[in-house]
């Protein structure tokens, strides 16, 4: 396993140019200028005008992520978004940066002529780049799921599950997340934290977003889950939760928090204080995407009913949870976890069959999403508090 | 597992009922960690069947967790589902459940 070195000391699995839109309005001239080069450069952006510290933040946290060699970033001019502080971010980690400013370039044909000739530049530079050796311990990796069903919960999850515990026993990193999906699994939970101090804070975090969605007024059990096995929200979460696998959980981050060192992670991802910018991640890419604000080189997605998405920045290993929907759609699946259901296969086989690919990928294999060319990328309004001192013990 | 139909997967050595990775038909007579018991209803791909005698009031461990305690006395070999396993935190709202408040309302409004 081979990675791009970092000022930061980290090392990326991937080395591309990130094409970012700091509001809706510089969205299309941003898109212009990727697409010719949509296998190196990616686009992602942030649509709104008004500024939030959460998505500053997250900005930030994208523009320095490993995978990430460069970053071209494209504004309208007179949007809130402080693109000052976010190029000067960049350009401290040691990347190159460039801004381009819609309303100082002569207009769309200009700013896009200017944004892919930077473009061919840097990814001429960033496909010579040298590679030093990586070690396991070095990857972070994120899990989530969506589009789940009835099986979710017993194939797929458990065999992320296991290869969880492949993982964090090699010393890499591994975030779980979905707190609200955690309900019911609290103690359990708990019970696997590295101190009680933290397992209080793991506990809280649960029951803010008890409370958090219970403002919204939506339950998360649907009526439908009952029709694929799926009994209580303590059930349904349980299968969630059997993607953290069974390791010591090692501390609780927020988005953007990059963690210390290896273990497993839980992220908190419902926002704090009182309910403001509506639903916590309103899709799943919502999630994936503060998955790699912490510094996720990839992430593992299981999925029920066949979501086909992909992600900018680190690619997604999407994982069928059950054989009929492989079936269906087998050009998007880099794993059928269905096998568990047809006897053809063990949790444990499909769990070391997710971390081979894990590894596989880390050393440049690309993902069936990758290849089919998803960079899915989603970025919504937030508002957080800074984590405690007992989230990240020594 | 041995004595165990093959249609039945146990998550974790703790737990009280099986997932089904297969359908099982009513009438059936199926291996149950080695004992022979009759299946009185059909049971889906992805629900549940109790591994042994479950009485009212304690819980239903699946992935060695419990996930809401039993309504009734469960049988070895029954179904477990809202019929017989409620919740400990909220209450299940099921489709059918909200069709039959409908239905009564429905004929509330027709009643003189």
């Amino acid at each position: 396993m081979k990675g791009y070195p970092r000022s930061d000391g980290r090392k990326g699995i991937r080395n591309i140019v990130s094409v970012v839109y700091l509001v809706e309005c510089a969205h299309h001239v941003a898109r212009e200028i990727s697409t010719p080069y949509r296998d190196v450069a990616h686009l992602i952006g942030f649509p709104g005008c008004f500024p939030n510290e959460y998505a500053q933040n997250m900005m930030e946290k994208l523009g320095t992520h490993p995978n990430v060699g460069a970053v071209l970033l494209v504004s309208l001019g007179c949007e809130s978004f402080n693109r000052y502080q976010l190029e000067s971010v960049i350009k401290a980690s040691g990347r190159p940066v460039k801004t381009i400013v819609i309303q100082q370039s002569g207009g769309t044909l200009s700013a896009v002529r200017a944004g892919q000739a930077w473009v061919a530049e840097q990814a001429a530079i960033l496909a010579n780049a040298s590679m030093v050796p990586m070690d396991i311990g070095e990857l972070t990796i994120g899990t989530v799921c969506g589009g789940s069903d009835g099986t979710s919960g017993i194939t797929g999850n458990p065999a992320v599950g296991r290869a969880f515990d492949q993982l964090v026993a090699a010393g890499a990193t591994c975030i779980f997340e979905e707190t609200g999906e955690l309900i019911g699994c609290e103690n359990i939970m708990a019970a696997r934290a590295k101190t009680p101090a933290l397992a209080e804070e793991l506990r809280a975090s649960v029951q803010k977003a008890e409370r958090y969605y219970a403002t919204l007024g939506f339950g998360s059990f649907a009526a439908g889950n009952a029709d694929g096995g799926l009994t209580t929200i303590e059930e349904k979460s349980m299968g969630a939760y059997a993607k953290s696998g069974l390791s010591q959980i090692s501390g609780l981050i927020k988005p953007g928090d990059i963690p210390p060192k290896g273990g497993l992670y839980l992220m908190d991802v419902v926002p704090d204080g009182e309910v403001r910018f509506g639903f916590p991640n309103i899709s799943d890419n919502a999630e994936i995407v503060e998955m790699m604000a912490s510094g996720a080189h990839m992430t593992l997605f299981v999925t029920g009913r066949g979501s086909v998405v992909g992600s900018a920045i680190s690619p997604v290993i999407k994982i069928a949870a059950n054989p009929h929907m492989y079936a269906r759609l087998s050009e998007d699946m880099d794993i059928n976890a269905g096998k568990i259901l047809e006897g053809s296969a063990s949790l444990d086989e499909v769990g070391t069959e997710i971390f081979e690919l894990v590894m596989a990928l880390a050393s440049g294999t690309q993902s069936k999403s990758e290849m089919l060319g998803h960079t899915e990328f989603i970025l919504t309004y937030k508002t957080f508090e800074p984590i405690g001192p007992a989230c990240l013990p020594a | 597992m041995p004595g165990t139909d093959p249609r039945l997967l146990l998550l974790s050595p703790l737990d009280n009922v099986f997932v089904l990775r297969g359908v099982v038909e009513a009438g059936e007579k199926i291996l149950l960690s080695g004992t022979e018991t009759r299946v009185e209803s059909r049971i889906g791909l992805g629900h549940k069947l109790a591994r042994v005698v479950i009485p009212k009031g304690s819980k239903v461990m699946k992935y060695g967790a419990p996930i809401g305690s039993a309504s009734q006395d469960i049988p070895m070999g029954a179904h477990v589902h809202t019929h017989n396993l409620i919740s400990d935190y909220t209450p299940t709202h099921t489709l059918e459940l909200a069709r039959d408040e409908f239905a009564e309302a429905s004929a509330e409004r027709a009643a003189p």
